[in-house]
């Protein structure tokens, strides 16, 4: 027979604050579980995100005693260590309300570092053959499964401390076009990650690596894109 | 930052790399021997040598710290771009200064 | 203020990070003197080797050595920067870090060591 979970959760805006609640502890119980049955069974006032429950769409994303993780796939056994658990909306962006946070400063980086696929041929013409196994293609594969759930850009000291920076996963998505043979984005896609707040204020800290429940690697796609702008500044196809 | 002070502050920081350990090398020799400035000013007066070694330095390590400065200011202070570049700039040309004098007195002097 | 997410904050990169900064700002500080100290040498042999005599002091020899640290803790920091965005990529990193930590300790001690 479990005991009861001691639950803090962010209640209200900016300036809101923690609230406590008193919930059951079940087997197999995910930190979702635990949001779910406190606006289920004790307030259903309570505000948050979630739709696929099993881990694929990225959005019940939350900050669980610290660290952002998606709470469908946090089993409340592996974090509420003595029996409390402190629930919070994603850092680095704006809260809605109580566990909800303001996507859009997020996906307005993603457009800024022109994350944005640029096609290069009509339905008209030959599809283009891409080897699965050629370096450029592989390198886009490994960087590619971002469902945009933004534990990353929560994690990420230098999109706290810099509101300019475009964050790990604008800049990832920027790396797989870059690789990608049928896209034309090229030099202007270059040049916009080569800008104030692109790709070279990251300082390599690594948190969105550790933390990506994806397995996804920003900090070294985003050395390639410092490899990348910095042989096209000396070759003067970017400016500075 | 940008692609530009990126460059400058990584070229200074791989080219420092081979002076910062010369120079740690050249502490350790002068502190166990335990050099008097005599020692110490008798191998550098008037030697190339020294004069463009310790410039060398002097030149990239003024401006990786003054990038290096501009960062911090930028991510830590409430100072706006262009004020921390500014500063940078200010530190950076102080740094120089300073450093070319040193390079000159033991040199030189 | 919003939940502190500081978990991952504590692990062995974000500590070098963090450590590769600090002790640049230091060293940051710690230039300008150290270029006006060696200045003394253009009013002539004296007071430079006046200084040096200052720097015997014991105090003085433990702050150098903690100034060796800083600068071997920032050398290994930076190229742990310029591994990462120049060479291909490879796990254990954070075995490294701790790695360069120790080997600045080490370093740092066998200056003051030999001082002393």
């Amino acid at each position: 027979m479990l005991g009861d979970l001691s639950v803090s959760l962010w209640r209200g805006g900016k300036d809101g604050c923690y609230e406590t609640y008193s919930v059951p502890q079940r087997e197999s119980q995910t930190v979702l579980d635990v949001v779910t049955f406190v606006q289920r069974h004790i307030d259903p006032t309570l505000s948050y995100r979630f739709a696929c429950r099993v881990g694929v769409c990225g959005s019940c994303a939350m900050t669980v005693n610290g660290r952002p993780r998606w709470t469908c796939r946090t089993h409340v056994a592996k974090v509420a260590g003595s029996g409390r658990l402190e629930i919070g909306p994603l850092e680095n962006l704006p809260v809605i309300k109580d566990l909800a946070t303001d996507m859009e400063p997020f996906f307005e980086k993603w457009q800024k570092a022109q994350g944005v696929f640029a096609p290069t041929k009509t339905r008209h013409e030959e599809i283009e053959p891409i080897r699965p196994d050629s370096p450029a293609r592989r390198l886009a594969d490994a960087a590619i499964e971002c469902i945009n759930c933004g534990v990353c850009y929560a994690a990420c000291d230098t999109v706290r401390w810099n509101q300019d920076y475009f964050g790990p996963a604008a800049l990832t998505r920027a790396w797989t076009l870059l690789n990608d043979e049928r896209d034309a984005g090229g030099t202007a896609r270059l040049q916009a990650v080569a800008a104030a707040g692109g790709c070279h204020s990251c300082h390599s800290h690594q948190s969105c690596q550790e933390l990506c429940p994806q397995a996804l690697n920003p900090t070294a796609a985003i050395a390639g894109l410092k490899r990348r702008t910095t042989a096209a500044y000396l070759k003067g196809e970017i400016k500075a | 930052m940008n692609v530009r002070l990126y460059l400058w502050q990584r070229a200074t920081a791989a080219l420092m790399v081979p002076l910062v350990l010369l120079h740690i090398a050249v502490i350790f020799y002068a502190t166990r021997n335990g050099m008097t400035a005599a020692d110490i000013l008798s191998r550098t007066r008037g030697s190339i040598m020294w004069a463009s070694y310790y410039g060398l330095f002097v030149a990239a390590a003024s401006i990786h710290a003054a990038i290096g400065v501009r960062n911090v200011l930028t991510e830590w202070s409430p100072l706006a771009d262009r004020r921390a570049g500014r500063f940078a700039i200010v530190f950076g040309l102080l740094l120089a200064a300073l450093g070319a004098r040193a390079v000159f007195a033991v040199v030189l002097s | 203020m919003i939940a502190r997410g500081t978990m991952h904050r504590g692990s062995a990169l974000w500590i070098a990070a963090m450590a590769h900064r600090l002790s640049g700002l230091a060293l940051a500080i710690f230039l300008p003197l150290h270029f006006l100290a060696l200045g003394l040498a253009i009013d002539g042999e004296a007071k430079f080797e006046g200084f040096l005599r200052w720097t015997d002091q014991p105090p003085v020899k433990f702050a150098e050595g903690g100034l060796v640290f800083l600068l071997t803790v920032h050398l290994l920091g930076g190229l742990r920067v310029l591994v990462i965005e120049n060479l291909d990529w490879h796990d254990g990193q954070k075995q490294l870090a701790t790695l360069a930590a120790a080997i600045s300790a080490i370093i740092a001690f066998f200056f003051l060591a030999r001082v002393f």
